[in-house]
Formats: structure tokens, sequence, C-alpha cells
């Protein structure tokens, strides 16, 4: 079945097959590497690539020996590499556990040891034949994958999805607590395992694409901007696969318009440069939306703070209809009259404040009634709460409740009022407003 | 009946011995806490009887067949600083894995287990909740989740590590309240408890641990000065110091039976 679908693909062009090698790729590596992020075990995943090379050379040399002895047709036979690689990275993985098991070596130090390690042997193994094709393996080479490639990748995506379709609740609850996956009686080591076998698996066929050192740039870079982008498992999934498969495509296409680009290196920098998009403009974690939410709640605090100023300025003076003088707000916020002046236009462009009197005089619109009423009442009720219930000293409670009065929502004061029996004056006497779009009646 | 029973239960964790010999029958229906100091080897108990942490020696039975057979029959409460709370998964989403030890690989989740997960959420008051991402919680609303999927598993025993770490007093309350009503539904709930005052409220009986069983009984029993004094006094200082000796120089395993 494998030639006839050998043949079938073979009359594709080469850039039709290398988009389809990038999409399947891109399926297999979004889909493993949200595991693998969500796991930790992005180092695991980049030793996997290193240890996978000596099995890709190695490959070759058993390859070219089966062609000479007449077992298989071609002198670079995928099925026979990629075979080969699929031992050794299985080989490298399971050096790893051992070295778990018998030294008091943490994972990091033991796969900085495998890596180098493996890595190395297949250098120096290339050393010995060089066999040609295998530097498309170690910078990747979509443009050179034939319809014998294409069927194995296709192969290792559909085994992958399939096993996916099966063990994803397994392989979701082993990921997120495996004290939980032993309690399901889930087989952990099974699963492990038959992760470890996928993941190798998904890094022999991507190594084609991207080469063994960049195999992260497919693995690890769409999923982790995934993470970034959504805090929803099945999301992050259908985000990694697609940015996997766009890096791959994209870089498919433009390392296609120049000869001697390799595809690895351009795949990897389509990848990062997904990510530092999603790093700058992801909807909530992205840099960008939390200086603006930062920035949004600094100013509402502000504003907040100024109007409950002007409120205590109007209160002392029994809110005055004419209503109060710059002079005396100024002098409130211990402010010079340029930064009083400054503060008063926030005021005045949000909407809060009518001046009247030339300038002189600042009355609080109705919107900006509402706001300090608020404000003025939270910190009053905070105060309150705090020495009543609390049993704090009436003189300390005022800066814990500069904080709160920004936080409390309706809910939480409907409870305070309730607990405090709707009271009517703070601790230090003053009177507690209810939220109104008018000046309080004057008490004395 | 007996709920948990071990024999000769034994671990060790980098070669340094953890819990030696433990011997110990929990009856059914009863609300147990585990005592003991920092090292004692409480959570290790746990993990061992779940089968997360190998033993090295003896034996562990859950309503009369060993673990494995028994697992449906068993809720696992971890505790709350194992999780990796930036896991993209809601609190239904954590619920919904206490309906998966019933469904088979083939099957998908259903109607029926989402209002499974619905139910245990609103038991543990956090319905309202269901959509956020579990990272959004406070200490005390995170513990709840863990419970709530524990009582998605329609257990009969539970074993939970630390519920009452970390959490706020109005937690701690709803989550006695519960543990209440779990026994009274004939359930047996096991705690890892931390703290020795409450310990003597919340538990018809007590296990206090130091490495191995320092005594286990009924609370009014088991809760005096002397037997305390025991637990929290100090290890076994020259029995643990040898066995650990002999693991490091690797000269076979002294695997003291409890005390005389």
């Amino acid at each position: 079945m494998n030639v006839i679908l050998a043949e079938g693909l073979s009359g594709l062009s080469g850039t039709v097959m290398a988009l389809i090698a990038s999409l399947a790729l891109g399926v297999t590596s979004g889909l493993l590497g949200t595991y693998v992020v969500l796991r930790r075990e992005s180092l695991f995943g980049d030793m996997l690539s290193h240890a996978v090379f000596p099995g890709v050379v190695g490959g070759f040399f058993v390859s070219g020996w089966m062609a000479r002895m007449g077992w298989v047709e071609s002198e670079k036979n995928p099925l026979v590499i990629l075979s080969c690689a699929l031992v050794a990275g299985v080989l490298g993985a399971l050096v790893v556990t051992v070295l778990g098991y018998t030294t008091r070596l943490k994972q990091d130090a033991r796969l900085g040891v495998v890596l180098s390690v493996f890595f190395a042997a297949g250098i120096a193994m290339f050393g010995f034949g060089q066999p040609a094709g295998v530097n498309g393996f170690l910078y990747g080479q979509t443009g050179a994958i034939d319809a014998t490639d294409l069927v194995l990748v296709l192969g290792a995506a559909a085994i992958v999805v399939v096993s996916i379709l099966i063990f994803h609740r397994p392989l979701l609850v082993v990921s997120f607590d495996d004290g939980f996956a032993h309690n399901l009686g889930y087989r952990v080591m099974g699963l492990t395992l038959m992760f470890s076998v996928l993941l190798t698996m998904a890094v022999v066929v991507a190594m084609q694409a991207v080469g063994v050192v960049l195999v992260s740039a497919m693995l690890i870079t769409p999923a982790a901007t995934a993470h970034l982008m959504t805090d929803r498992f099945p999301r992050m999934m259908m985000l990694s696969v697609l940015f996997t498969v766009g890096a791959g495509v994209i870089g498919t296409l433009i390392s296609g318009t120049k000869e001697g680009l390799a595809t690895g290196p351009v795949i990897a920098l389509c990848a990062t440069a997904i990510f530092v998009t999603a790093y700058l403009f992801a909807p909530r974690y992205g840099l960008v939306a939390r200086f603006w939410h930062d920035r949004s709640q600094r100013k509402r605090i502000q504003r907040e703070n100024i109007l409950k100023d002007l409120y205590r300025v109007l209160e002392r003076e029994g809110f005055p209809a004419e209503g109060a003088s710059v002079s005396a707000f100024a002098a409130e916020r211990r402010l010079d009259p340029g930064s009083a002046e400054r503060e008063l236009k926030m005021l005045e462009g949000a909407g809060d404040l009518i001046r009247g009197n030339g300038g002189e005089k600042l009355v609080l619109s109705e919107e900006g009634w509402g706001h300090a009423s608020r404000v003025v009442r939270n910190h009053r009720l905070w105060e309150l709460y705090l020495t009543n219930e609390a049993e704090y000293q009436a003189d300390h409670v005022h800066d814990d409740a500069e904080i709160v009065e920004h936080l409390l929502g309706e809910e939480a004061i409907k409870r305070l009022e309730e607990e405090l029996g709707f009271p009517e004056t703070d601790p230090h006497g003053s009177p507690i407003p209810q939220p109104s779009s008018t000046p309080p009646q004057p008490t004395s | 009946m007996i709920a948990l029973e071990t024999h000769d239960l034994t671990v060790t964790y980098r070669k340094r011995p953890v819990l030696y010999g433990i011997d110990v029958a929990i009856p059914e229906g009863n609300l147990i806490g585990i005592v003991g100091p920092n090292g004692a080897g409480k959570s290790t108990l746990i993990k061992a009887v779940m089968g997360v942490v190998r033993s090295t020696g003896g034996w562990v039975k859950v309503f009369g067949k060993p673990v494995k057979q028994s697992l449906p029959r068993i809720g696992y409460v971890p505790q709350r600083e194992s999780i990796d709370w930036e896991f993209p998964v809601t609190v239904m989403d954590v619920a919904l894995m206490g309906t998966y030890g019933k469904l088979g690989p083939f099957r998908w989740v259903g109607e029926a287990q989402r209002r499974k997960a619905r139910e245990a959420l609103e038991r543990v008051g956090m319905l309202p909740y269901a959509k956020r991402q579990i990272g959004n919680l406070s200490g005390g609303q995170q513990q709840r989740v863990f419970l709530a999927r524990a009582l998605a598993q329609d257990s009969d025993l539970y074993l939970m590590d630390e519920p009452f770490a970390g959490v706020d007093a109005a937690t701690e309350s709803a989550i006695v309240e519960l543990l209440k009503d779990l026994r009274s539904k004939g359930k047996t709930v096991i705690v890892v408890h931390h703290d020795l005052q409450s310990a003597r409220e919340y538990f018809d009986m007590l296990l206090l641990l130091n490495m191995r069983v320092v005594a286990f009984g009924p609370t009014a029993e088991v809760f005096t000065t002397e037997l305390l004094q025991k637990t929290y006094g100090g290890r076994l200082t020259i029995l643990s110091e040898m066995a650990e000796k002999a693991a490091r120089e690797g000269i076979g395993k002294i695997h003291p039976k409890n005390e005389p």
C-alpha cells in the first residue's frame, strides 16, 4: 500500500509535497508540543533531537550497506534511516531514565550529558563516511522531501493523531497530576513510555524539515506561544498546531525562493516571529494588554483619589452650592498650582467636574458625585470594618483603606454593610455617604 | 469492615528510610486524621497506599483487596503544592477528571459526566467559578475544586493530603462539614493533618505517625500527652541513624518492626 501511495504522491510537484509535509509535521509537532511544554519537558525534546542524529548517520551507513547487499534499492532508504534514528532516540531517552534511577543527578544535568555525547557521536561517525544527504537532516530541507519521505511523514502524523485521540484523557491527567493518574488506574509508566516513543517519532520526521538542532522550533516555540494566548487546553492545542503549520508553510515557501537557504532556520525564525507577536499582543497575557490594563487601573485609582479629596474639601465646607475653591483643593492634595490644575483638567476630561466663576470654583457633576460618594463610602466602611471586626486601632486603618477602597465591589459592600449593621459614621466620626449623584444634605 | 489495611509497609526514599513497617487496620465509616511532625512520612504513607510512591516492602489492602483492584473505590486529593496552577484547565475540567475513572477510553465525556461534575462543584460551592482557569482562584477555592473532583469520583474511601493547608477559615469549616457529610453516608475519610488542636476536634480516630506507627485508635484514647510526646519528641534517633547508615553503606536493609 505504501508503494501505491508513494506512486500516487510522486505525481505532485516538489513544492506541493513540501507543503503537505509541513502541514503533517505541523500537526504532529503542534499536538505533542502542547504536552511537552505543559509537562515541562522542553529540554527533553531538545535532547531527543540531538540523540537522534547518530541514528541518522548510522542509518545512512546501514542503508548503503543494505543497498550493496541488494536488500534495498536506494542507498538512502528513508525507512531504514528513520528507523535507525528512532532507535537512537529511544536509546537516548532510556539512558536519561536509567541515570535518573542510578544517580543523584537531576533531569537537566542528565539531559545535558546525554545530548552532547549522542550528538558528538553522530558528528564523529559522519567524519568516517561522509554520506551525502546527511546535511539535509542537520539543517532541514523540506524541498528535498520525496514521495517516499512523504508517506513516512503522513504515517507518523496518523499514528500521533490516532494515539492522542484515544489517549487524550490519560495524557492530560498524567501531565497535570500524576498522583491522580494512579488513582484512576492509568498505567503511568506505560503512558510516559508511549509518549516518549511518539515524541521521538515526531522529532525524527520533523528533523527533515528543520534539522536536528532546530526541532525545538517546531516542538516548543509554537506550543509556548499558544500557552501565552490561552487558558484552555483544547484551544492551546489548536493554536499550537496552527502556529506550527503556519511557521512550517511560510518557512518552506520563503526558503524556496532562494537557492541555498536552508528550511530549518527560516522555519525557526518564522515560529519565533509568531512568538514575539503573541508575547507583545496576546489578548490577556501580552505585554501590551498588561501595560494597558495596569495603566487604566492606575488612572482609575488616581481619579478616585482626586475625587475623594475634592469630596473632603466640599464636605468640610458643608457642601456649598457654589463649590470649592481651587486653592482649597490644592491645599488638600498638597500640590503646587500647576499640578493641581493638571489633576482638575483630568477630572474635567472624565466628565466629573464642572468649573464655575472663571474656573475658580469647583463643582462635581452627577457622575462626579456618584464616583466620589462611592469611594468615600468604601474608604470609611473599610476603616470601620477594620476597627470593629478586626480590632485594629483607629489610627492604623487609614493606609489599608487607601488600597481596599478601590477594590470593593457592590457585592462585598452589601455584605460589609450588613455585617456592620448599616452604620452611618466611620471610626473618626465622619458620616458614611450613600452613593448618590447629588451632594449630600448638609448635616449641621 | 476494614477499609484500609497495611502490613509491614516500608518505604525508602533515596535510600533513606521514610516509613518503617507500618501495620494499621482502619475500620470503615470514620474520619481519620494522620498527624505527626514534619518529615514523619504522613504524605508518603498516602502516596505509598496509592502506588504513587513505590514501597520497598509489605502490602496494602483496600476493602480486602489489593489496591489496584480497589482503585475505583478510592478518591485521592493531592497536596495543593504538587499542582501546576498555570496549567490551562478550568475548574470544570478538573471536576470532570473525577468521572474519567468510570469512562472507557473510547467514550467521550457526555451530559451524565457533566452533571456529576456540576453536582460536585455545587456541593463545595464552586459552581459559579466553573469556567475559571484554576490559577485565578484563592487557595481555599483551589482546595475545594480538588475536593469536588474527589466527590465526582463517587468513592468509598477518601485519601486527602493536607486539605486544610493554606485555606481560609470559611473553607476550613466548609471542608469539615463536607467530611462529616461523607462520614454520615458511610464513607471513610483519611486526612493528613498538621494542626494538633483542630485534629482533636475534627477526627474520630487518629493515627500518630513518626516514621512508624506510634499509636492508632479513637481520638479520646490516643490524644494523650505521653503519646503525643512520643510522636513529636524526636525520631527514633539511634534506630533511624543505623537504618540510614546501613542503606548508605549498602549493607543490607535494617527493617525495624514497631518498637516493643
